[in-house]
């Protein structure tokens, strides 16, 4: 579970540049929630993700996993209670190793990890098993270097590793958007397998809003470093895009003017 | 002049050329594994070589010696380390303050400029006297060396550090210290470096301040001629620690071939760098000036 409390970014304070990302934002995630975020650019969807993440700390407020407060935690120890998957394919995964490696790496997450050989006979026989799930034939070429796969692969091996030992909070930052259609389709569907297997608690950036309000079962719409909408249960399965873009409309006093966000309903 | 002598000249190439060949195993964890320039090793190599020339004088065994080499590259290693992590310097940068706080240190653990190491007077591990004997010797070394390592980079903690390397933000999203795994990475690095200045030193009889001069272009040079060797065979990580030793060895018979081919030695020191530069440049210049826009207009004939 997670709680944002009154958290507030400012990029290059006291400068012309200044830019107010996250402006006092507060959210709490319940365990099992799936929450679809969406918002134009700059709305700080990103940066609300990598706050939680530890890429950077908030100048206000307070970030909780769990109850316990981790704000000013180093990102690699709170990578235990989060799994991550990132825009850019070749972020997730180190494109010079294997991928059994690779899932091997994700395994260890958040354990100690020592001198024992780093792949067991044991670990080897469950990245079959995981891999065998995608339906992408990866499962008998574990030692691959992931850098030969494409985006999809690898956004759909991310996802697995990022799964793996059950974390507390799976962060997805338009894991989709660098990939063609039927490429992410698949991807978001494995995602949805995924989120749903272990019920983990999921914040999920797109740009998408057709996959925002038929994923999850809540939906969160950011602008200007607010959130705006958010929107659960009954009242988002029965939410269509042209309700979504009348909301913003009414919400933010302006219209949506984000070729991405529209383009991509077509 | 003579072709005998260069083929008498050859077990020493060799010989030389292991020594520098573990040296470059080194410069091979900083530059392909964390994926940094560490210039440290110009510095660390004569800290390695100084440490063990005034403990062998001093009348320690060649092995204590040895080892007490090793811990004083890790030192150094440390040092570039917190620089780079710790304060947030450049690893460039990094290692250059290392390198000159290492020029003051390497006199200081000499007393003077220079320490001599006679095999005659102290019981060397290896010297250029007893050539084949000391070819033995370095390669069960190389071998030891290279099965530790691959070993190592094959654990949870050393696969660690290769992702690390590979991709620092996916590292750290998977709950890795990257700032730890840097320092360790240097440490080792600086630490075999300083290693094989203890096996110099005992080579060639001698530890001098000015001996590590150059050693980062040498070390990348061996790297960089071991991967030209291995571009066609399968990428293990046990392949390319074997191919630094033998870029090492390539790279001293053909520094012993040029000065046998009478080619003035004050020059070779730019060769080399010269040389590493082009090979650095190989990937940028094929992609630059070597790449077409193919014009697929049929009609056009």
């Amino acid at each position: 579970m997670l709680e944002i409390k009154n958290v507030t970014k400012i990029f290059n304070a006291g400068t012309v540049n200044e830019k107010v990302a996250l402006d006092d934002v507060s959210l709490t995630l319940n365990d099992g929630d799936f929450v679809t975020v969406i918002g134009g650019n700059g709305a700080g969807k990103s940066t609300l993700q990598n706050i939680v993440a530890g890429t950077y700390f908030p100048d206000y407020g307070e970030i909780l996993i769990n109850g316990k407060k981790v704000t000013r935690m180093a990102e690699y120890k709170r990578a235990k209670y989060i799994g991550r998957v990132f825009q850019d394919p070749r972020i997730g995964t180190a494109t010079d190793m294997w991928i059994e490696e690779n899932m091997s790496l994700a395994l260890s997450r958040g354990k100690r990890r020592g001198l024992g050989w780093s792949i067991s006979a044991k670990d080897r026989k469950l990245f079959k098993e995981m891999l065998a799930t995608l339906d992408l034939g990866l499962e008998d070429r574990l030692s691959t270097k992931v850098g030969l796969l494409s985006g999809g692969q690898r956004q759909a091996i991310t996802l697995l590793m990022a799964s793996m030992n059950h974390p507390e909070l799976l962060l997805l930052d338009e894991h989709t958007a660098a990939l063609d259609p039927k490429t992410a389709a698949k991807v978001l569907e494995i995602t949805d397998e995924v989120v749903s297997k272990d019920n983990l608690t999921t914040l999920m950036i797109t740009h998408n809003m057709a996959d925002a309000i038929r994923l999850g079962n809540r939906l969160i719409m950011m602008h200007e470093g607010k959130i705006i909408l958010d929107i659960d249960g009954e009242e988002k399965k029965n939410l269509t895009v042209p309700d979504l873009l009348q909301m913003f409309a009414n919400v933010s006093g302006s219209k949506l003017e984000n070729d991405r966000m529209l383009l991509a309903n077509k | 002049m003579n072709f005998m002598g260069l083929v008498n000249a050859l077990p020493g190439a060799v010989a030389q050329g292991m020594i520098w060949g573990i040296m470059a195993i080194g410069v091979f964890i900083t530059f392909k594994v964390l994926d940094l320039a560490d210039l440290t090793v110009d510095g660390s190599m004569v800290t390695g070589m100084a440490t063990c020339a005034m403990m062998m004088a001093a009348g320690y065994n060649v092995w204590i010696s040895m080892i007490c080499a090793f811990i004083a590259g890790l030192l150094a290693g440390l040092i570039t380390g917190i620089f780079h992590t710790f304060m947030g310097i450049p690893a460039i940068l990094a290692g250059i303050l290392t390198q000159l706080i290492l020029w003051s240190v390497n006199l200081k653990i000499m007393g003077k400029a220079n320490q001599a190491l006679p095999a005659r007077t102290f019981p060397v591990l290896i010297t250029q006297l007893r050539k084949y004997e000391a070819l033995i010797y370095l390669a069960i070394i190389c071998v030891v060396l290279i099965i530790a390592l691959y070993w190592f980079f094959g654990t949870k903690f050393g696969s660690s550090v290769r992702a690390t390397g590979c991709n620092s933000t996916m590292a750290r999203a998977q709950g890795i210290n990257t700032d730890f795994r840097i320092v360790f990475g240097l440490m080792l690095s600086n630490g075999i470096v300083a290693f094989s200045g203890a096996l110099l030193a005992q080579y060639s009889g001698k530890a001098d301040i000015n001996d590590g001069r150059g050693a980062i272009v040498i070390g990348l040079a061996a790297v960089i001629i071991g991967e030209a060797f291995i571009s066609k065979l399968p990428s293990n990580f046990i392949v390319h620690l074997l191919a630094v030793i033998v870029g090492g060895i390539v790279y001293y018979i053909v520094y012993q071939t040029v000065i046998f081919l009478g080619l003035d030695a004050d020059l070779l020191k730019m060769l080399s760098a010269l040389v590493v530069a082009i090979f650095l440049a190989v990937p940028y210049l094929k992609k630059k000036y070597f790449t077409r826009t193919k014009v697929l207009n049929k009609e056009a004939k």
